[in-house]
């Protein structure tokens, strides 16, 4: 029960889609859908490789469906989702699924929310079962919900509260949305959590909670057409909903670059670069975000890629530093540059070179040596991510639920492969643009509280 | 057998096997010219493989006076061969999309490369990988670099509270014995690391005969033999005929410590000397401890701390066993303000456990989940790779995956509660709590 895959790629730079199946395997099979009657969608993938299946529940709602003053009602929902209908009484969802012999949690993004069970596969209809009587029946007591909220509550304090460069991080998305909810964190701000009440929970039930609303994926050693029936089995009764309208909720233009420093206790300074660019709408037709994920590659995609060979080993001005493209998502998309600088050297020149980096690909491109070498590693990765199921099926409902067809696993290989290196020079030159840019660096404190006398090295920053 | 379900007959195999004695999971198992002990699986449902060694050459074969230089060898090894710099081997790798990682533990030590297995591919890593641990040059520059990245991320992360919390049980717990080192070093212990104490320790850990390979994946039996050979034959040859750990002693009398810290909640940890992986208790102990604080959401910590109470996120406990007696844990953060109260729980949920033992009823719970969930342990290359190198380097049996569903159903309520009473005494456990400024934790107690 975590809020987790923040769609954020850190210093790992591992590749988010998937991509095409390689000729000549017959072990796993493509993903085949259906409709049921009430809107419910279900995609099964077969992997015939052990005698697994990974079920999954998602659910088209995240914190980016929640209100002013209410944040983190729909990672409290999911967190309530264990606590029992009128013929499963709470705690006995999870020793359920435990004496079949499974394993369940559930998670929570800025656009979905997701429920999990991995079981042998005899046991999928208990996972279906469960999943269709919780989707209706969950029982809301004001109890469970207020002792679940002290349980978010430490959930918060730590993820974020005691960890500074997470706090850095909810800063920079709070600053560089406006009015866009991708500013709210999707665990929620304190002083919502304390003010939540168990009605909101139960409002948020009832509005999101719906077949209509909702993806079934299952990846396995299944057949489609069992899985098919089981889902009708189970949740073809379920009446459809009117869901809610999805106002599109763009942030008004960005006026200049943003700037902001966090203070917290840590012995490192760090720095997070925050630029606005395209997310992904359309696989079939767009290059763009394409090219910016081919750029992220080539700035952090392992030891070989240009910053940790450049500004961590060649100029020791780093102790870290990262670049990551989150383009999937219903929101707006977001470039990352980040950094730790090496003792005695400081933010602003870990800043000053991520700009330089990514300046000198704008002015000259990149090297076809380095394009070959980052769709080799996309083609290997895509091999090694088929063993395991559950990667498999998390993207297929990331996918589906960022609004794009789970088929664009099958484009993402042929699409990269097409980027050039103009390209990327391209969208390098577009979008790292100062009024595009938030900068959020943390400020460390000492532990003993007392400040430091100089006045530290954050505050300096590249003109 | 059907090529494209291996997993899955390997599995059904096992299931059935629980009734039986007969080896099942294919493990092929020999030695290298050189010595060192091969396991094997062959498996071609996907065009890959991953591949590791490992060597007695953890954190617990470093000294107190320079502890880190275990870590750091394993950590030098990639940063340069004959002929070939960092950079070199980190863009051979990556062109053709092999993945090498560290093994890094208390006890071993090693390299893994996962590879696509189509030839071209599959023979520049293996190239590569071999070259890493034939011929580390150790550079003394690099080696300055990582000093300087290390003690800057050491410095780091002792303004946590987790790793404030950790250092002084595992120094509580383990005192004199190395097992009380952390395994990255100290600040100043690694500034005294020199290149000769890497090439000293690689010289004398990462031995053929004391090296275990681990394979799966698409190669025959003869390509993964040859792989073995390869990557073996130039490796150090053993000057010492093995390495020992001294046994751990016990604790003479629990240990209560409370460190200020500002952060919103308080890091605790209790627990002891628990067991060793050869240990003729582990099956108890490891079933027990499902009941207790090992099972997720349906354990009796999670329980009584989180679904209750709502004192914390997650409440657990594990064992961690190694060639000596590996960890005993129990952890969980709490709400500082609230920290003496979740203690109290904690120990009055473990002394009640110890006292009267897991029901009849939890047990066969317990034993539902661990055999029905027994596949989802094995589904994956990545996972059999694990139990391989597990297996090889504790001295499993090849049989031990056969065994382990027949070990678990075997285990009754009396030989759990026997087992911890002989191995927790709840009046001699280490307890820290990283937080409040007060010692709650005495007044719990």
């Amino acid at each position: 029960m975590s809020v987790a895959w923040r769609l954020w790629r850190t210093a790992s730079g591992a590749v988010m889609w998937a991509a095409l199946a390689l000729s000549g395997v017959a072990v796993a099979a493509d993903a085949v859908e259906t409709a049921l009657g009430n809107g419910m969608r279900v995609i099964v993938k077969s992997d015939h490789r052990a005698p697994v299946v990974v079920s999954m529940v998602w659910y088209k709602v995240g914190s980016i469906d929640e209100m002013t003053g209410a944040t983190g009602i729909a990672h409290v929902l999911e967190h309530m989702m264990f606590k029992g209908t009128h013929s499963v009484p709470n705690g006995t969802f999870s020793r359920l699924i435990a004496a079949a012999g499974g394993r369940d949690n559930a998670f929570t993004s800025k656009d979905y929310t997701g429920y999990i069970q991995t079981l042998h596969k005899s046991q999928l209809e208990l996972s279906l079962r469960l999943e269709a009587d919780r989707m209706v029946n969950l029982v809301l007591s004001p109890e469970e919900f207020a002792k679940e909220l002290k349980v978010v509550m430490e959930e918060r304090r730590w993820r974020t509260d005691d960890r500074p460069r997470s706090l850095v991080y909810e800063q920079l998305m709070a600053s560089a949305y406006v009015a866009h909810p991708y500013r709210n964190p999707i665990i929620g701000w304190m002083t919502d959590l304390e003010n939540l009440r168990v009605e909101q929970a139960r409002e948020f039930y009832k509005r999101w909670y719906a077949p209509n609303n909702a993806i079934l994926v299952v990846v396995g050693d299944v057949r489609p057409e069992e899985v098919f029936a089981l889902a009708e089995k189970h949740f073809g009764a379920i009446p459809g909903k009117a869901l809610p309208e999805r106002p599109l909720r763009d942030d008004p233009p960005q006026l200049g670059p943003k700037r902001l420093v966090v203070r917290a206790q840590a012995e490192l300074p760090y720095m997070v670069m925050g630029y606005h660019v395209p997310a992904l709408r359309d696989p079939e037709r767009e290059w763009e975000p394409f090219a910016l994920e081919m750029l992220a590659n080539v700035l952090d995609s392992g030891d070989a890629s240009r910053l940790p060979q450049r500004l961590v080993r060649g100029e020791r001005l780093a102790h870290s530093a990262g670049a990551g493209y989150a383009g999937i998502g219903r929101g707006p998309g977001m470039f990352y540059l980040s950094g730790v600088p090496t003792p005695g050297r400081t933010v602003a020149e870990v800043e000053a070179a991520l700009r330089r980096e990514v300046k000198q690909i704008a002015e000259e491109g990149v090297s076809q040596d380095e394009l070959k070498r980052i769709k080799a590693q996309a083609i290997a990765a895509h091999v090694y991510e088929r063993d395991s199921m559950f990667f498999q099926a998390q993207q297929i409902g990331t996918l589906e639920t960022a609004g794009l067809s789970h088929r664009t696993v099958g484009l993402y290989l042929e699409k990269l492969r097409a980027v050039t290196a103009e390209q990327v020079q391209q969208v390098a030159r577009a979008y790292f643009i100062d009024d595009r840019l938030t900068v959020a660096t943390l400020d460390p404190q000492p532990l003993d509280g007392k400040r430091p006398a100089a006045p530290p090295a954050g505050l300096r920053h590249a003109p | 057998m059907h090529r494209s379900a291996f997993l899955a007959w390997i599995a059904g195999a096992l299931l059935w096997a629980a009734g039986s004695a007969h080896a099942i999971l294919p493990i092929q198992h020999w030695q290298t010219a050189s010595g060192a002990r091969v396991y094997f699986v062959e498996n071609h449902d996907l065009p890959m493989f991953d591949l590791s060694i490992e060597f007695p050459a953890g954190a617990g074969f470093d000294s107190p006076e320079k502890s880190g230089v275990a870590s750091m060898t394993n950590r030098l090894l990639r940063r340069g061969v004959e002929a070939m710099d960092e950079d070199e081997i980190a863009r051979r790798l990556a062109n053709v999309g092999a993945q090498l990682g560290a093994r890094f533990g208390i006890d071993s030590a090693g390299l893994a490369l996962r590879s696509l297995s189509s030839a071209t591919e599959r023979e520049q890593g293996l190239d590569v990988f071999a070259r890493i641990l034939a011929a580390p040059q150790f550079p003394q520059s690099v080696l300055e670099r990582e000093k300087v990245r290390l003690i800057a991320s050491l410095k780091e992360a002792d303004t946590k509270p987790d790793t404030i919390a950790s250092r002084m049980f595992y120094r509580l717990v383990y005192r004199d014995h190395p097992y009380a080192l952390r395994a990255a070093g100290e600040p100043e212990t690694v500034k005294r690391i020199s290149r000769q104490d890497l090439v000293d320790f690689y010289r004398s850990h990462y031995t053929a005969r004391h090296a275990v390979v681990a394979l799966i994946g698409d190669l025959t039996r003869d390509q993964a033999a040859a792989i073995a050979e390869r990557i073996t034959s130039s490796l150090p040859s053993a000057e010492r005929p093995d390495f020992v750990l001294p046994p751990v002693p016990e604790l003479r009398a629990g240990t209560t410590r409370d460190i200020p810290h500002a952060a919103t909640q308080a890091h605790i940890l209790i627990g002891a000397p628990g067991m060793r992986r050869d240990d003729p208790d582990y099956f108890p102990l490891f079933v027990g401890n499902y009941i207790l604080g090992g099972g997720g959401f349906v354990s009796r910590l999670n329980e009584e701390v989180r679904q209750k109470r709502g004192l914390a996120y997650s409440a657990y406990s594990y064992f961690s066993p190694l060639r000596q007696q590996g960890p005993f844990v129990i952890g969980m953060q709490t709400q500082r303000e609230q920290a003496g109260l979740a203690l109290k729980v904690v120990r009055a949920t473990l002394r009640d456990f110890l006292e009267k033992g897991p029901s009849e009823k939890e047990l066969t719970a317990a034993k539902q989940n661990i055999i029905g969930g027994f596949p989802l342990r094995i589904d994956s290359n990545r996972k059999i790779h694990e139990y391989l190198g597990l297996i090889g380097f504790y001295g499993l049996p090849l049989t031990y995956l056969e065994e382990f569903i027949k070990n678990v159903e075997r285990v009754t309520v009396a030989e759990v509660q026997d087992a911890f009473a002989r191995r927790i005494d709840p009046e001699r456990l280490v307890t820290v709590v990283v937080g409040p400024a007060s010692s709650h934790s005495q007044a719990a107690q």
